[in-house]
Protein backbone atom coordinates (compact mmCIF):
# COMPACT_ATOMS: atom_id res chain seq x y z
CA UNK A 1 0.00 0.00 0.00
CA UNK A 2 1.43 3.30 -1.20
CA UNK A 3 0.30 6.69 0.30
CA UNK A 4 0.31 10.04 -1.30
CA UNK A 5 1.67 13.45 -0.75
CA UNK A 6 1.66 16.79 -1.16
CA UNK A 7 5.02 18.92 -0.74
CA UNK A 8 4.58 23.10 -1.13
CA UNK A 9 3.93 26.33 0.67
CA UNK A 10 1.22 26.17 3.17
CA UNK A 11 -1.88 27.85 1.71
CA UNK A 12 -1.51 25.59 -1.69
CA UNK A 13 -1.36 21.96 -0.01
CA UNK A 14 -3.76 22.53 2.68
CA UNK A 15 -7.08 21.49 1.54
CA UNK A 16 -5.68 18.38 0.26
CA UNK A 17 -4.93 17.23 4.15
CA UNK A 18 -8.84 16.90 4.34
CA UNK A 19 -8.63 14.15 1.18
CA UNK A 20 -6.03 11.96 3.15
CA UNK A 21 -2.98 13.26 1.38
CA UNK A 22 -0.47 13.67 3.00
CA UNK A 23 0.94 17.00 3.54
CA UNK A 24 4.49 18.47 4.10
CA UNK A 25 4.84 22.06 3.99
CA UNK A 26 7.83 23.17 2.31
CA UNK A 27 8.99 26.90 1.72
CA UNK A 28 12.13 27.05 -0.16
CA UNK A 29 13.69 24.63 -2.15
CA UNK A 30 16.09 23.40 -0.12
CA UNK A 31 13.56 21.91 2.38
CA UNK A 32 11.43 20.80 -0.28
CA UNK A 33 14.41 19.02 -1.69
CA UNK A 34 14.90 17.27 1.62
CA UNK A 35 11.22 16.32 2.42
CA UNK A 36 11.17 14.63 -1.11
CA UNK A 37 14.33 12.88 -0.32
CA UNK A 38 12.65 11.40 2.84
CA UNK A 39 9.64 10.56 1.09
CA UNK A 40 10.63 9.11 -2.07
CA UNK A 41 12.49 6.18 0.27
CA UNK A 42 9.54 5.93 2.65
CA UNK A 43 6.18 4.32 1.04
CA UNK A 44 4.64 7.12 -1.26
CA UNK A 45 3.49 6.49 -4.46
CA UNK A 46 2.51 9.55 -5.65
CA UNK A 47 3.74 12.82 -4.76
CA UNK A 48 2.59 16.03 -5.53
CA UNK A 49 4.52 19.30 -5.76
CA UNK A 50 3.75 23.18 -6.22
CA UNK A 51 5.19 24.29 -9.31
CA UNK A 52 6.75 26.89 -7.85
CA UNK A 53 8.99 24.87 -5.15
CA UNK A 54 9.43 22.29 -8.29
CA UNK A 55 10.89 24.75 -10.24
CA UNK A 56 13.60 25.65 -8.25
CA UNK A 57 14.61 21.77 -8.00
CA UNK A 58 14.51 20.51 -11.19
CA UNK A 59 17.79 18.70 -10.86
CA UNK A 60 16.31 16.52 -7.82
CA UNK A 61 13.99 15.83 -9.99
CA UNK A 62 15.53 14.66 -12.47
CA UNK A 63 16.71 11.96 -10.32
CA UNK A 64 13.50 10.19 -9.79
CA UNK A 65 12.70 10.71 -13.24
CA UNK A 66 13.42 6.58 -14.44
CA UNK A 67 12.40 5.20 -11.56
CA UNK A 68 8.76 3.82 -11.83
CA UNK A 69 7.77 5.17 -8.21
CA UNK A 70 7.48 7.72 -6.98
CA UNK A 71 5.26 10.02 -9.53
CA UNK A 72 6.39 13.42 -8.83
CA UNK A 73 3.50 15.46 -10.44
CA UNK A 74 3.63 19.30 -10.34
CA UNK A 75 0.60 20.93 -9.46
CA UNK A 76 -0.40 25.03 -9.68
CA UNK A 77 -0.33 26.48 -6.56
CA UNK A 78 -2.49 29.28 -4.57
CA UNK A 79 -0.05 32.31 -6.60
CA UNK A 80 -1.02 30.99 -9.86
CA UNK A 81 -0.28 29.00 -12.31
CA UNK A 82 3.82 29.15 -13.83
CA UNK A 83 2.67 26.98 -16.98
CA UNK A 84 5.65 24.12 -15.65
CA UNK A 85 3.54 21.06 -15.75
CA UNK A 86 2.53 21.66 -19.08
CA UNK A 87 6.01 22.30 -20.01
CA UNK A 88 6.93 19.16 -19.18
CA UNK A 89 4.61 17.50 -20.95
CA UNK A 90 5.46 19.11 -23.72
CA UNK A 91 9.22 17.98 -22.91
CA UNK A 92 8.25 14.34 -22.86
CA UNK A 93 6.93 14.88 -26.59
CA UNK A 94 10.47 16.43 -27.10
CA UNK A 95 12.38 14.09 -25.57
CA UNK A 96 10.28 11.08 -27.80
CA UNK A 97 9.40 12.79 -30.92
CA UNK A 98 12.00 14.88 -31.13
CA UNK A 99 10.12 17.92 -31.72
CA UNK A 100 6.81 18.96 -29.60
CA UNK A 101 4.39 18.50 -32.76
CA UNK A 102 1.50 18.55 -30.23
CA UNK A 103 1.33 22.52 -29.82
CA UNK B 1 32.09 3.85 -43.84
CA UNK B 2 35.08 2.44 -42.33
CA UNK B 3 35.17 -1.03 -42.26
CA UNK B 4 36.23 -3.43 -39.42
CA UNK B 5 39.58 -4.17 -38.08
CA UNK B 6 39.42 -8.53 -39.14
CA UNK B 7 41.71 -10.65 -40.83
CA UNK B 8 39.66 -11.38 -44.44
CA UNK B 9 39.52 -15.06 -43.99
CA UNK B 10 36.68 -17.41 -44.12
CA UNK B 11 35.97 -17.88 -40.54
CA UNK B 12 35.42 -14.23 -40.26
CA UNK B 13 33.10 -13.83 -43.07
CA UNK B 14 30.68 -16.66 -41.89
CA UNK B 15 30.85 -15.19 -38.36
CA UNK B 16 30.11 -11.12 -39.91
CA UNK B 17 27.50 -12.96 -42.08
CA UNK B 18 26.09 -14.44 -38.76
CA UNK B 19 26.42 -11.14 -37.06
CA UNK B 20 24.87 -9.20 -40.19
CA UNK B 21 21.90 -11.40 -40.02
CA UNK B 22 21.26 -11.08 -36.12
CA UNK B 23 21.56 -7.14 -36.68
CA UNK B 24 19.05 -6.66 -39.03
CA UNK B 25 16.62 -9.01 -36.94
CA UNK B 26 17.55 -6.44 -34.05
CA UNK B 27 17.07 -3.55 -36.08
CA UNK B 28 13.44 -5.08 -37.29
CA UNK B 29 12.52 -5.87 -33.66
CA UNK B 30 13.60 -2.62 -32.21
CA UNK B 31 11.67 -0.54 -35.06
CA UNK B 32 8.95 -2.64 -34.28
CA UNK B 33 9.18 -1.33 -30.78
CA UNK B 34 9.83 1.92 -31.46
CA UNK B 35 6.21 2.03 -33.47
CA UNK B 36 4.09 0.47 -31.13
CA UNK B 37 5.69 2.47 -28.18
CA UNK B 38 5.41 6.26 -30.56
CA UNK B 39 2.04 5.23 -30.97
CA UNK B 40 0.83 4.74 -27.55
CA UNK B 41 3.16 7.53 -26.05
CA UNK B 42 0.99 9.69 -28.23
CA UNK B 43 -2.13 8.36 -27.16
CA UNK B 44 -1.13 9.03 -23.99
CA UNK B 45 0.44 12.21 -23.77
CA UNK B 46 -3.00 13.75 -25.75
CA UNK B 47 -4.70 12.64 -22.61
CA UNK B 48 -2.05 13.73 -20.18
CA UNK B 49 -2.13 17.28 -21.88
CA UNK B 50 -6.14 17.18 -21.59
CA UNK B 51 -6.41 16.03 -18.56
CA UNK B 52 -3.42 18.38 -16.71
CA UNK B 53 -5.34 21.15 -18.10
CA UNK B 54 -8.52 20.15 -16.78
CA UNK B 55 -6.55 19.22 -13.19
CA UNK B 56 -4.99 22.48 -13.04
CA UNK B 57 -7.99 24.60 -13.54
CA UNK B 58 -10.17 22.40 -10.67
CA UNK B 59 -7.22 23.36 -8.42
CA UNK B 60 -7.07 26.85 -9.50
CA UNK B 61 -10.88 26.56 -8.64
CA UNK B 62 -10.32 25.09 -5.30
CA UNK B 63 -7.67 27.49 -4.18
CA UNK B 64 -10.27 30.43 -5.51
CA UNK B 65 -12.59 28.79 -2.90
CA UNK B 66 -9.89 28.43 0.17
CA UNK B 67 -8.79 31.95 -0.60
CA UNK B 68 -12.80 32.58 0.53
CA UNK B 69 -12.93 30.67 3.53
CA UNK B 70 -9.36 32.10 4.65
CA UNK B 71 -11.09 35.21 4.58
CA UNK B 72 -13.79 34.23 6.54
CA UNK B 73 -12.26 32.30 9.15
CA UNK B 74 -9.75 32.98 11.24
CA UNK B 75 -6.45 31.14 10.73
CA UNK B 76 -6.57 29.62 13.74
CA UNK B 77 -9.76 27.94 13.06
CA UNK B 78 -8.71 26.91 9.50
CA UNK B 79 -5.71 24.99 10.86
CA UNK B 80 -7.96 23.58 13.59
CA UNK B 81 -10.62 22.20 10.94
CA UNK B 82 -7.97 20.92 8.60
CA UNK B 83 -5.52 19.56 11.29
CA UNK B 84 -6.49 16.06 12.00
CA UNK B 85 -7.93 14.54 8.78
CA UNK B 86 -10.39 11.31 9.67
CA UNK B 87 -9.48 10.21 6.31
CA UNK B 88 -6.38 8.89 4.45
CA UNK B 89 -6.05 7.63 0.87
CA UNK B 90 -3.84 4.94 0.34
CA UNK B 91 -2.62 3.54 -3.37
CA UNK B 92 -2.60 0.13 -4.46
CA UNK B 93 -0.14 0.15 -7.38
CA UNK B 94 0.17 -2.56 -10.05
CA UNK B 95 2.75 -2.64 -12.69
CA UNK B 96 1.58 -2.86 -16.33
CA UNK B 97 4.17 -4.07 -18.89
CA UNK B 98 3.84 -1.60 -22.09
CA UNK B 99 6.78 -2.89 -24.66
CA UNK B 100 8.71 -3.71 -21.68
CA UNK B 101 8.50 -0.48 -20.16
CA UNK B 102 6.78 -0.76 -16.21
CA UNK B 103 4.25 1.43 -16.19
CA UNK B 104 2.35 2.33 -12.97
CA UNK B 105 -1.63 1.96 -12.61
CA UNK B 106 -2.90 3.67 -9.58
CA UNK B 107 -5.97 2.00 -7.26
CA UNK B 108 -7.14 4.41 -4.78
CA UNK B 109 -8.22 2.72 -1.43
CA UNK B 110 -10.00 5.09 1.28
CA UNK B 111 -9.11 4.15 5.43
CA UNK B 112 -12.49 4.73 6.14
CA UNK B 113 -15.74 2.82 4.40
CA UNK B 114 -17.12 6.13 2.76
CA UNK B 115 -14.92 7.92 0.56
CA UNK B 116 -17.12 10.73 0.71
CA UNK B 117 -15.92 11.31 4.53
CA UNK B 118 -14.23 14.17 3.92
CA UNK B 119 -15.21 16.88 6.01
CA UNK B 120 -12.39 16.54 9.62
CA UNK B 121 -14.82 18.92 11.25
CA UNK B 122 -17.41 19.46 12.82
CA UNK B 123 -19.86 22.00 10.75
CA UNK B 124 -20.37 24.76 13.66
CA UNK B 125 -17.25 26.18 14.02
CA UNK B 126 -16.20 26.47 10.46
CA UNK B 127 -17.74 28.49 7.53
CA UNK B 128 -19.62 27.16 4.58
CA UNK B 129 -17.02 28.11 2.24
CA UNK B 130 -14.47 25.94 3.56
CA UNK B 131 -16.93 23.00 2.90
CA UNK B 132 -17.09 23.77 -0.46
CA UNK B 133 -13.44 24.34 -0.86
CA UNK B 134 -12.61 20.62 -0.26
CA UNK B 135 -15.28 19.42 -2.18
CA UNK B 136 -13.82 21.18 -4.95
CA UNK B 137 -10.67 19.44 -4.24
CA UNK B 138 -12.49 16.18 -3.50
CA UNK B 139 -14.11 16.82 -6.89
CA UNK B 140 -10.65 16.75 -9.05
CA UNK B 141 -8.86 13.98 -6.84
CA UNK B 142 -9.33 11.10 -9.22
CA UNK B 143 -8.79 12.91 -12.19
CA UNK B 144 -5.40 13.88 -10.02
CA UNK B 145 -4.64 10.69 -9.71
CA UNK B 146 -5.19 9.76 -13.03
CA UNK B 147 -2.89 11.99 -14.33
CA UNK B 148 -0.36 11.05 -11.70
CA UNK B 149 -0.86 7.74 -13.04
CA UNK B 150 -0.61 8.98 -16.89
CA UNK B 151 2.05 11.32 -16.45
CA UNK B 152 4.68 8.99 -14.85
CA UNK B 153 3.88 6.81 -18.16
CA UNK B 154 4.45 9.30 -20.65
CA UNK B 155 7.94 9.98 -18.79
CA UNK B 156 8.62 6.55 -18.63
CA UNK B 157 7.89 6.05 -22.07
CA UNK B 158 9.62 8.95 -23.56
CA UNK B 159 13.21 7.74 -21.83
CA UNK B 160 12.33 4.03 -23.39
CA UNK B 161 11.83 5.61 -27.01
CA UNK B 162 14.67 7.97 -27.12
CA UNK B 163 16.93 4.92 -25.86
CA UNK B 164 15.05 2.66 -28.15
CA UNK B 165 15.10 5.50 -31.03
CA UNK B 166 19.13 5.62 -30.76
CA UNK B 167 19.71 1.71 -31.03
CA UNK B 168 17.44 1.78 -34.03
CA UNK B 169 19.49 4.35 -35.74
CA UNK B 170 23.16 2.97 -34.12
CA UNK B 171 22.04 -0.65 -35.79
CA UNK B 172 20.47 1.23 -39.11
CA UNK B 173 23.28 3.65 -39.97
CA UNK B 174 26.42 2.36 -38.44
CA UNK B 175 26.37 -1.07 -37.10
CA UNK B 176 24.97 -2.74 -40.54
CA UNK B 177 26.46 -0.59 -43.24
CA UNK B 178 29.91 -1.12 -41.78
CA UNK B 179 29.30 -5.10 -41.32
CA UNK B 180 28.06 -4.95 -45.37
CA UNK B 181 30.74 -2.94 -46.00
CA UNK B 182 33.39 -5.96 -44.41
CA UNK B 183 31.62 -8.69 -45.85
CA UNK B 184 32.36 -6.82 -49.24
CA UNK B 185 35.74 -6.24 -48.22
CA UNK B 186 36.32 -9.87 -47.45
CA UNK B 187 34.72 -11.59 -49.86
CA UNK B 188 36.99 -9.31 -52.50
CA UNK B 189 39.65 -10.10 -50.91
CA UNK B 190 38.60 -14.22 -51.19
CA UNK B 191 37.83 -13.64 -54.69
CA UNK B 192 41.38 -11.79 -55.37
CA UNK B 193 43.15 -14.35 -53.63
CA UNK B 194 41.10 -17.07 -55.65
CA UNK B 195 42.36 -15.30 -59.04
CA UNK B 196 45.78 -15.09 -58.35
CA UNK B 197 45.97 -18.47 -57.00
CA UNK B 198 44.53 -19.52 -60.63
CA UNK B 199 46.76 -17.26 -62.33
CA UNK B 200 49.54 -18.50 -60.76
CA UNK B 201 48.38 -21.92 -61.35
CA UNK B 202 48.63 -21.41 -64.84
CA UNK B 203 51.68 -19.85 -64.69
CA UNK B 204 53.37 -22.91 -63.20
CA UNK B 205 51.63 -25.40 -65.58
CA UNK B 206 53.07 -23.22 -68.40
CA UNK B 207 56.39 -23.17 -67.37
CA UNK B 208 56.07 -26.92 -66.15
CA UNK B 209 54.81 -28.08 -69.73
CA UNK B 210 57.59 -25.77 -71.33
CA UNK B 211 60.09 -27.52 -69.19
CA UNK B 212 59.26 -30.98 -70.80
CA UNK B 213 58.04 -30.55 -73.94
CA UNK B 214 59.93 -27.52 -74.81
CA UNK B 215 57.21 -26.31 -76.77
CA UNK B 216 58.48 -22.66 -77.17
CA UNK B 217 60.39 -23.46 -80.18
Amino acid sequence: MYKTAAIGDKDSIYGFASLGVNIFPAEDAAEGIKILRRLADADYGVIYITERLAAGMTAELERFASRPLPAIIPIPGVRGNTGLGLDNVSKFVEKAVGSDILS
Amino acid sequence: MAIMNVNPTRMELTNLKRKLVTARRGHKLLKDKRDELMRIFLEKVRENKELRKEVEEGISRANTAMSVARCVMSDKALDVALMLPTQEMYLNVTEKNVMSVMIPAFDVKFRTANEHDIYSYGFAETSGELDIAVKALSDIMPKMIRLAEIEKSCQLMADEIEKTRRRVNALEHVMIPRYEETIKYISMKLDENERSTTTRLMKVKDMMLNQAHHYEQ
